[in-house]
């Protein structure tokens, strides 16, 4: 079966691992990775806890693809009550982590409590132990994963750790794993910052099984065609990555340009997959180098990248003259677009500097974004920023604070507030850029209405990939929709948030599902593990898992009213672009949204809900 | 006719596929730490590299073997590890110059590429084209192929 059928239980503590094994009347329910740990921190944590506190669990958990050839299969969560807000997070990466832990033995790891000083730990085929953290400890992520490599004298370890954000408690903090991929939202770096962890590093050689072999290499050939003969699996994400967008939201209109003010941002281009490619003055050089895969990945939408070497961030910086991770869309737009800045060195380097420190790139630069408006508007000066010029549109302040938040330091240890916090601290909440604490992703919800159903509901706080409704209200995928009408809104953003909770839960990518429906997931899925995974399972373990971190949200004192947008998006139109006039239509939809969902009109889900999906 | 592995690292996106599908059929299980190709991640500098047994001639393993546990595969001309033979001395192992052949722990054999019997899984497993199994005298072909179409002579000619 696909499941190693382990479970790793590491009490910070006590500094002991034990094995257990893994519930699988459980795993017939929700499951893997996002669902199945779902639950588990659901059995285990009172909802209430503080995030910081040694009573929150941290679960690092792969699915049951994970480490299989399916494309894709290469993928692990953290799941923990997220430190920037308070709410469930589930928090998705790939690279080749995920796999070297499922072939280490584990389906999951479950940490709980704090370790007194610093520690990893270190796992090697079913072994695991703690070990003194004390010489990585205020190092980056990437000298810590060299560090840790080094130490052992193997190569081939796979390491997930923090950077110096994660110590000094920066709220948006990231795991990062192989360099530059990351469980990237709502703070999970935070948490495991909090319990002394400053690393995950594995080693695994045990092979991964699968149910029916035969079955399932058909199944898995069938997948790949798929994605083969898409055109955005196939030929867009892996030419361009996902920076394709950047030009295509922008002439929509639904770009969000300097914290939400505009939804059209001029120097787009500039910023753009296409300005990626371009030869570059000094050196004739691109920025883009080439694509490159996650473990097991046949789109290959990542992009490496090297900064030209005469851009002031890197002169007489090697460290940052070499190649390293590029910009993804979500980066690329928070860095640049919310913050006005169209230097596209200037944002590689940022995007480097938060893989390097281990920080949220969507927050960092949402968050920035809302304090140049703070220092625009007067609210705080350079006083408060400790000199910086913070205004829209600096390159310069952009990477000075990137370097500073990444370190805790100066006003940078503001930014690590996040947007919600600092907005409070200077009483303008209203310009935070949130939805539970977490900054909004690179679509504007005036332009793409079902975007603000989607944010506005999604349990980890803003968010784009729980129901990617961009797909069909832009893209036309599965089928077109108007992205200016609210009209079938509601339906559409429940089909896809149950649908990807599957697909986070299975161990694949997301992405996938440009090209896949569950119709193509399914027989793999089936092929490869124990049960009867059709379609119509499948979609009852999607909005099953969905519910049940809706009552972990509820239990943690969230209600329907939070089921909101900021003020600018309700209020203030857009003033450019086909989406001229409009602001989002919330309250058009959220009522249809509970009612389909089976919530009461306060958005909790009702008894014959909750028995329907024996909850 | 034989055929040989024709590797074009920069087609390489580093996805590991080539390795699922060489454990996959050598063990049975999805294990990349028992593959017998490798790609490796030159970070730094952006490069992914498969790396495989380049099937030798005269193959220091095959000659390095005191048992005799190497032999050619007439057909495809791999070197080939009968695995009931081989006692794990892994004295092959030190005469490869290119390090493609490694002892497996948890056999107490040693392991290499065999070509999988002259129908390799890493080729048909590469989504990008970077590994292909071509006519061992005309891996050139493609690289030649493409050169000869810049060449302005033939444009002359049909001009």
């Amino acid at each position: 079966m696909a499941w190693t059928g382990k479970i790793l239980r590491v009490d910070l503590n006590r500094g002991t691992c034990k094995d257990e094994p893994l519930n699988m009347k459980w795993a017939m329910k929700y499951l893997g990775q996002r669902g199945l740990a779902t639950k588990y921190l659901v059995e285990e944590v009172d909802p209430k806890v503080d995030p910081l506190s040694p009573n929150n669990k941290m679960i690092m958990a792969t699915g049951p693809l994970t480490g299989t050839c399916a494309s894709t299969a290469g993928r692990y969560s953290v799941i923990t009550k997220g430190a920037l807000t308070g709410a469930i997070a589930c928090s998705n990466s790939g690279g080749f982590f995920g796999n070297e832990m499922k072939n280490a033995g584990y389906d999951m790891i479950i940490f709980e409590g704090r370790a007194k000083k610093p520690v990893y730990l270190f796992l090697e085929d079913g072994n695991a132990k703690l070990l003194d953290a004390k010489a990585f400890w205020g190092s980056s992520v990437w000298d810590t994963e060299d560090g840790i490599k080094k130490k052992h004298g193997d190569p081939l370890i796979r390491v997930a750790s923090i950077g110096i954000a994660g110590e000094k408690g920066v709220k948006f903090a990231c795991i990062v794993n192989d360099m530059h991929r990351a469980a990237g939202r709502s703070g999970v770096g935070t948490v495991m910052g909090s319990k002394n962890l400053k690393a995950v590093a594995i080693r695994g050689t045990l092979g991964v099984k699968v149910k029916s072999p035969k079955k399932f290499m058909k199944a898995v050939a069938a997948g790949k065609k798929v994605l083969a003969d898409n055109a955005v699996t196939g030929q867009g994400l892996p030419a361009m990555g996902t920076q394709v967008l950047m030009n295509v939201i922008n002439e929509i209109g639904a770009l969000p340009t300097r914290n939400h003010l505009d939804v059209k941002f001029k120097g787009a281009k500039n910023i753009s997959a296409e300005a990626m490619a371009e030869p570059r003055k000094s050196d004739g050089k691109a920025n883009l180098i080439r694509n490159a895969a996650c473990f097991g990945c046949t789109i290959g939408c990542g992009r490496v990248s090297a900064i030209d070497r005469t851009h002031y961030t890197v002169v007489n910086r090697p460290q940052y003259q070499k190649a390293s991770g590029g910009l993804e869309y979500e980066a690329a737009w928070a860095l640049g677009a919310a913050t006005g800045v169209d230097d596209l060195d200037a944002l590689t380097f940022a995007n480097f500097i938060c893989n390097e420190q281990g920080m949220d790139p969507i927050s960092f630069g949402a968050t920035v974004g809302a304090a140049m408006e703070l220092y625009e508007t007067g609210v705080i000066t350079k006083k408060q920023t400790g000199g910086i010029e913070l205004k829209f549109g600096s390159a310069r302040a952009l990477t000075d604070l990137a370097e500073l938040t990444g370190k805790g330091e100066g006003f940078g240890a503001e930014i690590g507030l996040g947007s919600k916090r600092l907005c409070e601290k200077y009483k303008r909440p209203e310009l935070a850029m949130q939805v539970k604490g977490q900054e909004f992703p690179a679509y504007d919800s005036r332009g793409i209405q079902g975007m603000g159903l989607g944010y506005a509901t999604a349990n980890r706080g803003a968010c784009h990939l729980r129901s990617y409704t961009v797909a069909s209200e832009v893209l036309g995928i599965p089928e077109k929709t108007d992205p200016l009408t609210t009209d079938g809104k509601a339906g559409l953003v429940k089909a896809f948030q149950d649908a990807t909770a599957v697909v986070d839960s299975a161990g694949i990518c997301v992405f996938t599902t440009f090209a896949w429906t569950l119709n193509d997931i399914a027989p793999q899925i089936d092929a490869a593990c124990e049960g009867n995974w059709t379609v119509e399972k499948l979609l009852e373990v999607g909005e099953r898992i969905w519910n049940l971190e809706r009552q972990f949200n509820l239990a943690a004192g969230f209600t329907g009213k939070d089921d909101n947008l900021p003020k600018r998006l309700l209020k203030e139109a857009a003033k450019v672009g086909p989406a001229k006039g409009l602001v989002n239509g919330l309250d058009k939809m959220l009522p249809e949204y509970y009612q389909l969902r089976g919530w009461t009109k306060d958005g909790v889900p009702s008894n014959k809900t909750i028995s329907r999906l024996a909850l | 006719m034989q055929k040989s592995l024709l590797i074009d690292p920069g087609k390489c996106t580093g996805c590991l596929q080539c390795e699922l599908a060489c454990s996959y059929d050598n063990e049975g299980v999805f294990n990349p730490a028992k593959s017998r190709i490798k790609v490796f991640n030159f970070h730094d500098q952006g490069r992914f590299v498969p790396y495989t047994c380049t099937q030798c001639d005269e193959a220091w393993c095959l000659h390095a073997c005191p048992v005799e546990a190497i032999t050619v595969d007439r057909a495809s001309g791999a070197k080939v590890v009968a695995d009931d033979i081989c006692v794990g001395c892994k004295v092959c192992t030190i005469a490869c110059p290119f390090g493609t052949v490694n002892y497996n722990q948890s056999t107490g054999k040693v392991m290499k590429c065999d070509l999988c019997g002259g129908d390799p899984e890493c080729a048909k497993a590469c989504p990008t084209g970077a590994i292909t199994y071509v006519d061992a005298d005309w891996t050139g072909l493609e690289r030649m192929r493409t050169w000869a179409a810049k060449t302005d002579a033939g444009q002359r000619a049909t001009a």
